[in-house]
């Protein structure tokens, strides 16, 4: 028995590193320009773009997403990448523009649906459905459900065997996400991490070929992080892939294959992590284009004489009092 | 003091007709907000359409008392379809909004000079329940030991009402164990997580408002056979809001709170009008003339609501872990 434990353990180990290099050789000799074409792309965005009155929010001419790899969506506040998210998942309705997931076209399809076909997403302040206990919160991510129709909900014998299933299914992803002593706590007791947890494991209940996480380590505690890490890092292991809005650049870099930068609502750049942040268009979108450059003889002067008018005016100000 | 009088009316009163009809009303709220988590404050507009379809479909139409019970129910599961259908994709506000003012339409209707020929103005509409009363099992006669007694027609309504509640709520029971009700309650919880989760959320709220309004519809047709009659006025805005109070009373997201609480509710109107009355005709309450009694129950059970909702905020059967994770 232990002999077979630790086998499969080894060729999981193999599999594991399996993943990750091919997902690294998928991405080896593509080139650093948005919208780059990947070799086998599970998601296809051509010219999403969404208004809000006369705002730009989201403009993305064209995306891959590389399959079974983890791709980190980077950029300043304010960039889209949440509203880009919610197009994507049909949680609000773009102004214009396209999307295939897996050759299926995802434009305008419903939320629910958008789940149905196997891609799904987490939010990023976090929904634990807080007065649902933590194992109930799981067996709701289950799909197909025969007793979630009103008039076979009605006779137990017809869904019970399912839901035992289900409940197994739960344990299991319970268990590995280190949830299990709460199974049946309220989701509203929680920790913040472990909420975060509960809605990752929850998303994996649909059984998804794609999972978005928006933003997976805000409010996260530094303990669980490195768990939460090596969560995202499994996904990609059983063979999911991986989209995720992220701010902490530490956990872009150790976890990511691939990197989008977004400004502006537009795509800008597209890298492999460690030499994404090295980009000029990146450092311009995050700190301005000329942040390094020395000031002029006349700028320098323009500001003494803002800083000495504004001196003068306080303590003016300081004096009618 | 007639003490018999005040106890024998307060312990009827925790079976009668008016407890019945409210706990069907109330187990039809608590579907929609107790466990769903929408907003309906047209409830009493789901129990006037069945009360009126029976009797119109009666009276004006001449048709069978079956028929009629049809035409309630059916009333009812339209109802629902034309208030969720443009509202459920919204805010949970936007359905309070159009709920409580479709239910003052409809009474409106109901009461209004131009269908006098149909709904019978303010007076409404009589003669309609004798189709019901022919099914009595029961002889006429009293049955019952001493005061606690009940005349035939009494019996059989209440009997056919305590039957509905039964059914309603083990109807309830099971759905809120299965599958089906865990998405109620998710959706309650949160509509957007719901949807992430690949589920529909529109037509479950679409199916709890017509669950809920069918169920609280039943109450509308007890009232009109217990009293063999409809008024426009018995269905206004006050019906809802006393449903509302008993489900917060018996406890929200509890199968039997709405029975439990529509009986306390009820046994406590029905003892405090009893014993003011009884003690300003005895002339114990010099400064209260017996018509202010009526209101002044009204006062001091709103008291003892408020007290309920500072001390024991989750109502009778709630758990006060569920309400202490008010997230929003």
């Amino acid at each position: 028995m232990s002999a077979k434990t630790s086998s499969a353990e080894t060729s999981a180990e193999t599999t594991m590193s399996d993943r990750k290099a091919a997902a690294l050789a998928a991405f080896k000799d593509l080139a650093r320009d948005p919208g780059v074409p990947k070799p086998d792309p599970i998601l296809v965005v051509d010219g999403v773009t969404r208004r809000f009155g006369g705002l730009t929010a989201v403009e993305v001419a064209h995306v891959e997403i590389q399959r079974g790899s983890i791709t980190a969506l980077i950029g300043p506040n304010g960039a889209g990448k949440t509203t880009f998210f919610n197009q994507l998942t049909g949680f609000d309705t773009a102004d214009a523009g396209k999307w295939t997931f897996n050759g299926q076209s995802m434009s305008g399809v419903p939320a629910h649906r958008v789940a149905r076909a196997g891609m799904v997403r987490t939010f990023q302040l976090t929904k634990a459905l807080s007065r649902l206990t933590v194992l109930e919160n799981m067996r709701l991510g289950a799909q197909q459900q025969r007793g979630e129709n009103f008039w076979r909900a009605l006779v137990p014998s017809a869904w019970r065997a399912q839901e035992d299933a289900i409940t197994e299914q739960a344990e299991e992803l319970l268990a590995r996400f280190k949830l299990d002593a709460k199974r049946e706590d309220f989701a509203g007791s929680l920790s913040g991490g472990q909420r975060k947890l509960l809605e990752m494991a929850r998303a994996l209940m649909v059984k998804p070929e794609l999972v978005m996480l928006d933003e997976p380590m805000a409010g996260v505690n530094p303990a669980l992080t490195q768990s939460l890490l090596g969560h995202v890092k499994d996904l990609r292991d059983q063979g999911m892939t991986v989209l995720f809005v992220e701010h902490d650049m530490d956990m872009v870099r150790d976890i990511s294959d691939w990197v989008i930068v977004m400004a502006q609502g537009a795509i800008i750049a597209e890298g492999p992590p460690d030499t994404i942040m090295s980009d000029a268009r990146v450092i311009d979108a995050y700190l301005g284009a000329h942040h390094d450059a020395p000031l002029s003889e006349s700028e320098l002067e323009e500001q003494l004489h803002q800083a000495e008018a504004a001196l003068e005016a306080e303590i003016e100000e300081e004096t009618q009092k | 003091m007639d003490w018999i009088t005040i106890i024998s009316t307060t312990v009827k009163s925790a079976i009668g007709v008016e407890t019945v009809l409210y706990a069907l009303a109330a187990i039809g709220i608590n579907i929609h907000f107790g466990y769903t988590g929408l907003l309906n404050f047209g409830q009493a507009a789901f129990m006037g359409v069945a009360g009126y379809g029976l009797a119109v479909t009666v009276t004006v139409l001449g048709l069978p008392f079956w028929v009629g019970i049809g035409v309630g129910l059916a009333a009812a599961v339209l109802l629902a379809l034309l208030l969720g259908a443009p509202t459920l994709r919204l805010r949970a506000d936007y359905l309070a909004i159009v709920t409580i003012a479709a239910a003052e339409i409809v009474r409106l209707v109901f009461r209004s000079v131009q269908f006098r020929d149909v709904f019978g103005g303010s007076d409404g509409q009589r003669g309609f329940s004798d189709g019901f009363y022919a099914l009595n099992p029961f002889p006429e006669g009293e049955y019952g030991i001493g005061w606690f007694s009940f005349n035939h027609r009494l019996l059989w309504i209440m009997l056919v009402g305590w039957v509905l509640v039964a059914l309603s709520c083990g109807i309830v029971y099971l759905l809120m164990r299965s599958p089906w009700g865990r998405v109620l309650k998710a959706i309650r919880e949160d509509e957007d997580a719901v949807r992430s989760l690949g589920k529909n959320v529109f037509s479950y709220k679409m199916q709890s408002l017509i669950l809920g309004g069918v169920i609280g519809s039943l109450g509308g047709f007890i009232y009109g056979l217990a009293y063999a009659s409809v008024q426009p006025d018995v269905f206004g805005t006050e019906t809802t809001f006393f449903a509302y109070t008993i489900v917060i009373l018996g406890g929200a997201a509890r199968v039997l709170g709405p029975v439990v609480g529509s009986m306390i509710f009820w046994v406590l109107l029905v003892l405090v009008n009893g014993v003011l009355s009884e003690a300003v005709q005895a002339g114990y309450i010099p400064f209260m003339t017996s018509i202010q009694v009526g209101p002044v129950r009204y006062i001091l059970v709103g008291l003892g609501l408020i007290l309920l909702l500072i001390f024991r905020p989750q109502g009778i059967f709630g758990d006060k872990r569920e309400i202490a994770f008010d997230v929003r």
